[in-house]
């Protein structure tokens, strides 16, 4: 066969592109592989493959979606979180002269990939699986708007994942930073695969994530239970009415950056090169136009989250509803007028600097309110110090650190010298650690007997709790203090030995912070396979308040029984106090939505076109495009949606529920 | 800054500083002390509320916690007097830290130019300010300072209280400038333009970083900042003069090549414009200049002759690095001679004005600029060229 044979069939993939020559990634990708092959023999020994695929890979149901969210979300988490480790591990040791362990090629793609994964692999699953999960159950509907749509959204964020993880193995990851800005993620400076993985995982994930967005307002407005007016709605609900209304005003933006980006490199246009009338500093402003919305994107749930357990906790109703529900509102409008403070240092003239300056502090304005109200919600309250509750008091301890050095970095001549320094990489991760794992981390711990039944162990949770507290510090104190030194972002080697030391302390927060999410992963393993478990059997541990707690734990799947009627915006505990009885006979048929494959179709279809587009396999690339547009096509003639479960299913489940009521009563 | 504000400052930021150096909180030029100010102020003014929310989360979670017996009310949820202040409190901070914003914002914008060199010391009209145009390369910096016909790489110095009016750009991807102790930073960005000025006070020698990331080189691209008495300037000039390394084109070309962790260069001679082709992408002869581009596309364009004037791009990795279904990488020539120019526009039929009438609004002129073919255009370019002939190329 012919060289040029082979080039037509692999493209650019040669044997020459898999990292062989780079010890520390095959040495990865031997654990993976025998990690992964221990899984799978697992999955097949315990035939556990049609379970899986019948009951989740083709779910439809909201929870069993949410659910593959918060593992996808757990999963890439444990490997950016390993990107984490090894550059602090590099700059740790690489002082006097000394390159460290990771040459440029693999430690420029460890902070490109920490970060991309960190995003959009990690924080955004996690809070579309709450979003997901608890949404529909908050507003008493039996699942969302577009159930197949959800699975599909899923799977393409799954896709893009995948991608992402690919790029471990075969070729490399972006060398750019996460955003790759243009000129250095043109074709002329990184020619290789790692900026198209970028391009395609996104794109692919993008796709998901826009959708998910369409689902869940459309779900929000037009499926919520009688009497649940919009100033009815649970806050966490409105925190993700306003989410989803950012994701899909923003993410189009990054679909459209994106392209711009990939026909420059596959078809030569000049859109953000250097010359022929192009600009980089489009791509700049246009990346952060989207990239400002995400990061509220990210915090606005945990906010949500985080009113929802401020008020249970403190067993009181949520201090200042309405001003909490304006200032998500306002938020909301604001994170799109504050892009520029990105890139003070572009020379911008002075106007437009303080211009966007001033409506980034006005953002912390209405943040600002919102701590306060969870504040006196906790005022003249009971609280108990569950996991969540602790969580929530952390956060309002480290948030408020976070956003004051972030209203620092919003006065333009302060943000000239901290730039780009690790202060604002301590800042940034102050926030998201801070603000929206802390969030997640108390989202998992509220929810998890909703979703299973059963309570997470305390003692490991609390374990959890503490190293990640004091990780937190440890890792990210030093790099404040580094920002002052004039220390910047994304350096491989340094020169100065004074410095050692922070980057030690900063590399021992990290390995503490691995122990909080060891002792997480612990946490999970004893609770699922422990067998003196706290099972809740009254739907309602926590003594909530809001309608996810009107049903049983874990909910059925059709969530209600009958759909209840709101009176209040604690609907749950306004219905204890008047003594509502819960229906015990009367059942009908529920319609629901029937489960199918097509989702994770053409997920892995596309999948495959964004590996096509990346490694130039133009026929590949050709045929699983058509495929896809086949696959949706066909789809569209597929009638067999829906089903009724009868109504002796409905009453089974609902006498179960009534037995075990009774029993715990 | 005000008394009040330093005392507030000192033991907030004095063990810091004894632990380690905070080159940002100590700085040695003008601007720099400046925007620690402002970080100082700002600090204070958040903590203002920072701290007492954080004291009354501690407060709240102790004394309301279940089983302290503290009074309980379940139901109350709102408070008007409260609300205000929640949302009043934050407001007034941010209205007094949007004040200091907008004013040093525009106090302290790079482009400004220097009217003080340190706390009641206005700047003399008589000190003519140090100019140094910055070049960030792959992965190293070039100073070329004009005044003085001389050029450095890696290495900035710039004698102690003289203003300095930096002007940035880079050869090909994206950078940012900056000397912590000196000022703070700015990009340098490939066929653009940034400002920079400021001042250093302290004699010494600081470290200067690219705070951007620019690639693989990225962790070596720093050098030497030294503020230096005048005296010691001139000997340091004296002493570059006696490189024997010149900076032209050619030599500048060599540079650019991509290297890492790059010693210091001196160069006792720099081409004349040499500075304005790399900040126009046309330090290669046969490559036209943005500037050139622009001057004619302003004049109404060449035409369709515009775009049979390219050539195939011979430099950095075009041909190497191009886009699967992309033409192969071409750059505007540079035209050679007027009658060239004229010759190429002459090949083609003269251009009829594209008729602009249905974009017009009621009321609008018609543009003028396109309407009379391009003849003007090829009149200023035969005048301008003819005047380049003119000139030693050297002058451009």
């Amino acid at each position: 066969m012919t060289n040029e044979f082979w080039s037509f069939i692999f493209g650019r993939l040669t044997w020459d592109v898999l990292p062989l020559h780079e010890p520390i990634v095959v040495i990865t990708f031997v654990v993976v592989a025998i990690g992964g092959l221990a899984v799978l023999g697992a999955l097949t020994y315990f035939k556990l493959w049609g379970y899986l695929w019948k009951e989740w890979f083709t779910s439809v149901d909201h929870k069993k979606v949410g659910i593959m969210y918060m593992v996808l979300g757990i999963v890439m988490l444990l490997r950016g979180f390993a990107d984490a480790l090894m550059m602090r591990l590099q700059q740790a040791i690489a002082f006097n002269g000394s390159e460290g362990y990771l040459n440029a090629h693999h430690y420029d793609q460890l902070f490109s990939v920490h970060g991309v994964i960190m995003i959009f692999f990690v924080a955004m699953p996690l809070i579309t699986g709450f979003m997901n999960y608890v949404v529909p159950l908050q507003i008493g509907a039996r699942d969302v708007s577009f159930p197949f749509l959800n699975n599909f959204s899923f799977w393409m964020t799954a896709g893009g994942a995948v991608l992402v993880m690919m790029s471990l193995f075969v070729g490399e990851f972006a060398q750019t930073g996460w955003l790759a800005f243009p000129p250095l993620s043109g074709i002329e400076h990184s020619p290789a695969s790692g900026v198209d993985y970028y391009i395609w995982a996104l794109q692919v994930a993008g796709v998901g994530t826009t959708l998910s967005g369409v689902n869940l307002i459309a779900t929000i407005i037009k499926m919520r239970a009688p009497g649940m007016s919009l100033m009815k709605m649970p806050v966490f609900t409105w925190t993700s009415l306003c989410t989803n209304v950012l994701i899909v005003a923003s993410f189009p933006i990054l679909t459209a950056v994106l392209t711009l980006l990939a026909l420059d490199r596959y078809v030569g246009t000049n859109f953000f090169t250097s010359d022929f009338g192009g600009s980089p500093m489009m791509y700049i402003n246009l990346i952060w136009i989207w990239g400002h919305p995400e990061v509220y994107i990210l915090i606005l749930p945990c906010f949500g989250i985080f009113s929802e357990v401020a008020s249970t906790f403190s067993s009181k109703r949520l201090f200042g509803y309405t001003s909490m529900v304006y200032a998500t509102v306002v938020i909301t409008v604001l994170s799109y007028l504050v892009w520029l403070h990105h890139f003070f240092t572009m020379g911008s003239g002075a106007s437009v600097n303080s211009f966007f300056g001033i409506t980034t502090m006005i953002i912390s304005i209405p943040t600002g309110a919102k701590i306060f109200n969870w504040l006196f919600t906790m005022y003249k309250g009971q609280i108990r110090f569950e996991l969540p509750m602790m969580w929530l008091i952390a956060f309002m301890l480290t948030f408020t650190i976070g956003g004051m050095t972030g209203v620092l970095l919003a006065v333009p001549p302060a943000d000239f010298v901290l730039h780009n320094s690790l202060f604002l990489v301590a800042h940034f991760h102050n926030v998201i650690i801070g603000g929206v794992l802390f969030g997640i981390f108390a989202g998992i711990n509220y929810w998890w007997p909703k979703a299973f039944g059963y309570k997470l162990n305390e003692f490991w949770g609390k374990i959890s709790f503490w190293l990640w507290n004091v990780g937190f510090w440890l890792a990210f104190g030093p790099l404040y203090v580094l920002g002052l030194m004039g220390v910047t972002r994304r350096l491989r080697t340094f020169d100065d030995p004074s410095l050692q030391i922070w980057f030690i302390i900063a590399g021992i927060g990290a390995l503490v912070i691995a122990g909080g999410i060891g002792a997480m992963l612990i946490q999970f393993a004893v609770s699922i396979l422990g067998k003196n478990k706290e099972w809740d059997t009254t739907g309602d541990p926590w003594n909530g308040r809001t309608l996810e707690w009107a049903t049983s734990s874990p909910p059925p799947q059709y969530n209600f029984a009958f759909t209840p009627v709101i009176h209040d915006n604690d609907a749950w505990a306004d219905m204890k106090n008047r003594h509502a009885q819960r229906p015990t006979k009367g059942f009908m048929e529920i319609h629901m939505p029937r489960n199918t494959a097509t989702g994770i179709v053409l997920a892995g279809l596309s999948v495959v076109l964004g590996f096509a587009l990346i490694w130039y396999m133009w026929w590949l690339a050709i045929l699983s495009f058509v495929a896809l547009i086949g696959a949706a096509i066909i789809h569209t003639f597929n009638y067999d949606r829906d089903y009724y479960i009868p109504v002796e299913a409905v009453a089974e489940v609902e006498d179960t529920r009534t037995r075990l009521l009774s029993g715990a009563r | 800054m005000s008394r009040f504000a330093k005392l507030l400052f000192v033991p907030l930021v004095a063990p810091l500083l004894a632990g380690c150096n905070a080159v940002v909180l100590a700085p040695a030029g003008d601007i720099a002390v400046q925007q620690r100010d402002l970080i100082i102020i700002a600090t204070v003014l958040m903590l203002l509320i920072i701290i007492p929310v954080m004291v009354l989360v501690v407060l709240f979670a102790r004394k309301y916690r279940k089983g302290n017996n503290a009074q309980y009310e379940p139901n109350w949820d709102h408070s008007t007097q409260l609300e205000l202040v929640i949302w009043s409190a934050p407001l007034a901070i941010i209205i007094c830290l949007g004040a200091v914003t907008w004013v040093s914002t525009h106090l302290l914008d790079p482009y400004r130019q220097l009217g003080r060199l340190g706390p009641d010391r206005p700047v003399v009209a008589e000190v003519e300010p140090l100019e140094v145009e910055v070049v960030a390369l792959d992965w190293k910096w070039m100073f070329i300072y004009p005044q003085y016909d001389i050029a450095t790489v890696n290495e900035l110095v710039a004698p102690v209280d003289r203003p300095i009016e930096f002007k940035l750009t880079a050869s090909s991807v994206m950078n940012s400038f900056y000397i912590p102790a000196l000022a703070g930073q700015i990009y340098a960005m490939p066929g653009m333009q940034t400002r920079l000025h400021a001042v250093v006070n302290e004699p010494g020698t600081y470290k200067g970083i690219a705070a951007h990331y620019s690639g693989h080189g990225f962790s070596g691209m720093h050098f030497a900042f030294k503020g230096v008495s005048n005296a010691e300037f001139d000997t340091w000039l004296a002493d570059v003069r006696t490189s024997p390394d010149m900076l032209n084109r050619q030599r500048y070309l060599e540079v650019e090549k991509p290297t890492e962790n790059v010693p210091v260069m001196h160069f006792a001679g720099v081409e004349s414009g040499l500075y304005t082709a790399i900040l126009n992408m046309c330090v290669e002869r046969d490559k036209m200049c943005v500037s050139e581009m622009m001057s004619i596309d302003q004049q109404g364009g060449l035409g369709h002759a515009g775009v049979n004037n390219l050539a195939p791009e011979l430099y950095g990795g075009g041909e190497r690095n191009r886009s699967p279904f992309g033409p192969q990488k071409t750059y505007v020539a540079a035209i050679c001679s007027t009658d060239e120019a004229i010759a190429m526009t002459a090949k083609l039929p003269a251009l009829k004005a594209p008729n602009a009438a249905p974009l017009v609004g009621k009321g609008l002129t018609r543009p003028e600029m396109v309407a009379q073919s391009n003849a003007p255009a090829l009149d200023w370019l035969a005048g301008k060229l003819a005047f380049n002939q003119n000139t030693p190329a050297d002058a451009l």
